[in-house]
């Protein structure tokens, strides 16, 4: 037993350790297998992946090959990024992620900083009002947005979308931090404060450079709200602005144009590559990350 | 820290909650307490491309003049939140009157709209939430326990129930679980049942519901306590492994007590996003069998009468339902605060 | 801070920029902004796309199509100016926009520039024009030909007769479940409900009033029809939508169907099904219940309105436009994609049906401001009845109660 996890736990009996990883096959099939029946049959057409005859078709592809002459077709794809432009939908995913990753982890850890260190009551007031925030239902919450936003003539635009997400996060991001910040000794800024810095000059310069780890854990809860958000994008952008979840939805329609389906089956299989990378790229940090943020809860 | 820099720092944050989440629910609490003006009506004659009708139909201009006067609607208080699509107190009153055993009365309150769905939240909330933590910590365990190269693909395939949107996540599972589909095919192969169908009956629904909910959350749950397990104070263990602890004793007497504020969080997190479910009631087309408190708002506010009233009634039902559970967590957080003040 | 806003502006202005296509305006329009909210389907997909052949010069031009577009037209309206100068309506939405005064009389843009109509496109109320339709819809009855030969049955004309022609086809062992509807709850189920009331021939509400007219036995005759039909349907049935049972259909598990007419041209082409059920699929008139003569069923239109908050340069722009989107041509270019009521169109096989149901002296859809609060609340209140937790008479006092509730908010009751 070399393996780095030998050293954390001591010797696992064999058995112990065959049922662990019988248990994390049985996981990590059920939680990939949704995706990659998702990733196998966005080659097929929808009569074969949504077979009303008979499930089988989504693996022979009967009807594929009676449709296109053979057993895979790039249709979906072809037609998702070429003929609807998703590549707009992503370019607009981008900015929106881009953005409201970076303003709501800069307004977060403003605010979690200070909630931290400021031990007067009111801190515990500002939080529990976060949490009844984070309480409300969104829908409720955007369908109060859209008459205002009609009226200032900022509805549909990609910025107002981006504020909407950061708010609605906030509370989310405030806690996440919060907890995160009381982990960093206080003695740090404090004894910057004793050298003669502002407040601020002792976040910037002392708790800046150690807060990274919990910055991008939360960073990534952030980025996959943006990412994935679906009732706040499709109501509040228009058709040209809109990001990819709801062009995937509008690719479902009312009234189903075949094939569009599978539009938004090669989409969504698209739209799940870059995040393969991000997390091959920070899993590291996202471990070490939340290590010494939530922990405090 | 000082109230004028705690101001400073806090300022950004505090001001877009204000301006997006505490002034909509304010008004949306007054919304809560008006209905609208009685429509002035009048009878008209209707062409169209099939027939003309004498049809009713709502005097706008006369009806704008109502509501240029009293521009938030006519005020009922409380009246909206006791009517038959909400609490309905009346139909409770005369249903326990009238009753005829525990369980009639059981039946005659869940075919009120409002307890309908009360009843598959709160089932779908405390049956999802303890199985997502349980799950996710022994994701996390078996995740930790591999060889560090094999652990960021499993990170990744153990996200993917997350970060699949629901939209089509529940789209292609829905298809999935049909009695045609793999999914289905298989599980009527298992039960020997040809004629089992998850989407018919409504226990199997909920069934349906509940092991969706447990497969999309338990990501969240395995994230945090992965890397929690990443904490655990080594000196601890090993010193617990000197004196003889078995696995285990160790993950009893030393990583469940570290990870116990994790869980905490998770559990505030989760029972709060468990109580608000929706998505899965839309994607899953299940509103016959399963309806929640989000879906009933949903209902009120994009279906045939657009009723803001209702829906506004029902959102503050909800914050009042997630404050309940999150009484606990609250308290505590209080007593810690104190204990930080003091 | 200030920098990551600059920088998003000018992101969404190079955006805003390129999605613009300058070109000159082909239709007359020598100024003006057009901008069109509907549906998302295709036969509307070819009316706005025409219309958009006038964008060019001084004439902007945009559109939204989204089947949630009943979400945001009521706040995209209520603003001032309106964010969309015209929305794509039908007799529901339009009432909806009607009760708020959204929407404004055309009455002189039709007098000026509506030469091409039609008398019966013009959807008027109180003697004012306030809506132009161009394409009709109902729910008629889709048969497989070759399974009723072979069950030995006629084509229903009658719910009894789908009834027994379902068991026939049922008891020769040629389907397991022969008939599918439009059941799924909410929307379409409420669909369903009206629909079978209108066959009845009983009216909804008491005259002249919101009271609701529907415990009776016109009531109680087409929920045991509803209940009857789901001992032929797929055990889902209520979590059927158009697009589930278009995918029974083509996958050949269903003999029967009322489905939309708008379904029908998706049905005979040539993806998602095979020969055998395409060249054996036939439509006719919607059945009629209990020996009435009505068909049961309900027809729909689809038209356009233009928003009252938007200057009258901009509304006559909108009216040229939406005139050129329902041209002729477009119709008969897309002849399969709807039943088109423009003038000089000629029908294609695909729209027997709707023309059938219509000969056949099919309501339509009522246009009257608390339809909206009874289809919800029956949508809503029947699926209980329907798996079996309760009788007729409960269901229809518990659609009576819901809908009460509803109207009072509403105020259309007090």
């Amino acid at each position: 037993m070399t393996s780095p996890s030998a050293t954390q736990y001591g010797k696992t009996s064999p058995l112990i350790r065959l049922i662990l990883s019988a248990f994390l096959i049985v996981w990590i099939v059920l939680a990939a297998f949704p995706f990659l029946w998702t990733l196998w049959g966005s080659f097929k057409v929808e009569a074969d992946f949504f077979s009303k005859v008979d499930w089988t078709f989504a693996l022979s592809g009967e009807r594929t090959i009676a449709e296109t002459g053979s057993a895979f077709t790039g249709a979906g794809y072809y037609g998702a990024w070429v003929q609807e432009e998703f590549w707009r939908a992503a370019l607009n995913t981008m900015i929106v992620t881009f953005f409201v990753v970076i303003i709501s982890l800069t307004l977060g850890t403003l605010g979690g900083y200070a909630l931290s260190r400021s031990g007067f009551r009111y801190t515990f007031w500002i939080l529990i009002a976060a949490l009844v925030f984070r309480a409300m239902p969104h829908i409720t919450l955007v369908s109060g947005y859209l008459l205002p936003f009609f009226e200032l003539n900022i509805w549909g635009i990609l910025p107002t979308t981006i504020v909407v997400l950061v708010a609605i996060n906030q509370p989310f991001t405030l806690w996440m931090l919060h907890s995160f910040f009381l982990n960093i000794p206080k003695d740090l800024d404090e004894s910057a404060l004793v050298d003669g810095c502002t407040r601020f000059q002792a976040f910037r310069h002392v708790i800046v450079p150690v807060m990274w780890p919990g910055v991008i854990t939360t960073g990534l809860f952030s980025f996959l709200l943006a990412y994935n958000d679906f009732a706040i994008t499709t109501m509040l952008l228009s058709q040209d602005n809109q990001t990819m979840v709801p062009k995937i939805g509008s690719f479902l329609g009312t009234t189903q144009v075949q094939g569009n389906v599978m539009f938004a089956v090669a989409a969504v299989v698209s739209a799940t590559a870059p995040l393969f990378i991000l997390v091959l790229f920070f899993q590291r940090q996202i471990v070490s990350g939340l290590t010494a943020g939530a922990v405090k809860g | 820290m000082p109230h004028r820099a705690f101001f400073w720092f806090i300022l950004p944050s505090a001001l877009a909650m204000l301006l997006f989440i505490a002034v909509p629910i304010a008004s949306v609490v007054i919304q809560s307490v008006h209905i609208e003006h009685p429509k002035v009506m009048e009878e008209v004659e209707t062409c169209g491309p099939f027939n003309c009708t004498t049809e009713m139909r709502v005097d706008a201009e006369a009806t704008a003049k109502l509501k240029q006067a009293e521009p938030l609607g006519k005020f009922i208080g409380l009246e909206t939140y006791f009517n038959r699509n909400h609490l309905a107190i009346d139909s409770v009153k005369t249903q326990w009157q009238q009753r005829d055993g525990f369980f009639s009365f059981v039946r005659g309150l869940y075919n009120l709209p409002f307890y309908k769905a009360l009843s598959f939240t709160l089932v779908y909330t405390f049956v999802v939430t303890p199985l997502v933590i349980v799950l996710g910590f022994m994701i996390a365990l078996a995740v930790n326990s591999i060889p560090k190269i094999l652990r960021g693909p499993a990170i990744f395939v153990s996200l993917l129930p997350m970060i699949v949107t629901p939209l089509i996540g529940s789209l292609v599972l829905f298809w999935m679980v049909d009695a045609n589909g793999v999914l289905g095919s298989a599980i009527q192969r298992i039960f020997d049942d040809p004629n089992l169908s998850l989407k018919a009956s409504p226990p199997l629904t909920w069934i349906m519901l509940l092991v969706y909910g447990v497969w999309h959350s338990a990501p969240f749950a395995f994230v945090v306590f992965y890397a929690g397990l990443q904490t655990v104070p080594q000196d601890t263990l090993e010193s617990a492994m000197i004196d003889g602890a078995s696995r285990w004793e160790r993950i009893r007497f030393v990583v469940l007590p570290h990870s116990a504020p994790l869980v905490t969080f998770v559990g505030l997190i989760q029972l709060m996003d468990n109580f608000r479910v929706f998505e899965p009631i839309v994607g899953f087309n299940a509103s016959a069998s399963a309806t929640s408190l989000s879906w009933i708002i949903f209902n009120d506010l994009f279906g045939q009468q657009q009723l803001f009233g209702s829906a506004a009634a029902t959102s503050l039902l909800t914050i009042l339902g997630v404050c309940i559970l999150l009484m606990p967590v609250l308290i505590r957080t209080w007593r810690q605060n104190n204990r930080v003040v003091a | 801070m200030i920098s990551f806003k600059n920088t998003l502006l000018t992101g969404s202005l190079l955006l805003a920029f390129a999605g613009t296509v300058q070109a000159e305006s082909a239709c007359g329009i020598k100024q003006g902004t057009i901008s069109i909210l509907g549906n998302d389907f295709p036969a509307l997909h070819a009316v706005v796309d025409a219309a958009e052949k006038c964008a060019g010069g001084d004439v902007t031009f945009s559109k939204n199509h989204s089947k949630d577009f009943k979400d945001v037209m009521i706040a995209a309206l209520t603003a001032d100016p309106a964010e969309y100068t015209s929305v794509i309506v039908n007799n529901g939405v339009l009432v909806t926009l009607m009760n708020d005064g959204l929407v404004k009389p055309l009455d002189d843009l039709v007098a000026k520039h509506g030469a091409a109509l039609k008398k019966n496109q013009l959807i008027t109320v109180d003697g004012k024009v306030m809506a132009v339709a161009f394409m009709a819809n109902a729910q008629h009855l889709f048969y497989r030909k070759d399974i009723l030969d072979a069950a030995g049955v006629e084509v229903p004309t009658s719910y009894e007769e789908v009834l027994s022609a379902s068991k026939a086809i049922q008891d020769k062992g040629l389907m397991e479940y022969p008939y599918a509807g439009t059941f799924k709850a909410g929307w379409n189920l409420g669909e369903e409900f009206v629909n079978m009331y209108m066959g009845t021939g009983g009216s909804l509400f008491k005259p002249g009033s919101a009271e609701l007219d529907i415990n009776n036995e016109h009531g109680v005759a087409t929920l045991n029809m509803l209940k009857s039909l789901t001992e032929y349907m797929n055990p889902d049935y209520l979590t059927f939508d158009s697009n589930v049972v278009q995918a029974e259909w083509e996958a050949g598990n269903v003999a029967l169907s009322n489905l939309w007419g708008s379904r029908t041209a998706a049905v005979l082409d040539d993806e998602g099904s095979s020969e055998e059920v395409t060249s054996a699929t036939m439509f006719t008139a919607a059945p009629v219940l209990g020996g009435g003569s009505t068909p049961s069923t309900t027809l729909w239109w689809d038209g356009f309105a233009i928003s009252t908050n938007t200057s009258n340069e901009d509304a006559e722009a909108t009216f040229i436009a939406m005139m050129n989107g329902i041209s002729s041509d477009v119709a008969n270019n897309n002849a399969d994609e709807a039943v088109w009521l423009i003038d000089g169109y000629t029908p294609g096989a695909a729209a027997v049906g709707v023309a059938e149901t219509a000969a056949a002296g099919a309501k339509p859809y009522p246009m009257v401001p608390y339809m909206g609060a009874l289809h919800g609340a029956a949508g809503d209140e029947l699926s209980d009845f329907l798996q079996g937790n309760e009788d007729a008479e409960t269901a229809l006092a518990d659609i009576e109660a819901a809908y009460v509730a509803k109207a009072k908010e509403a105020g259309f009751l007090q």
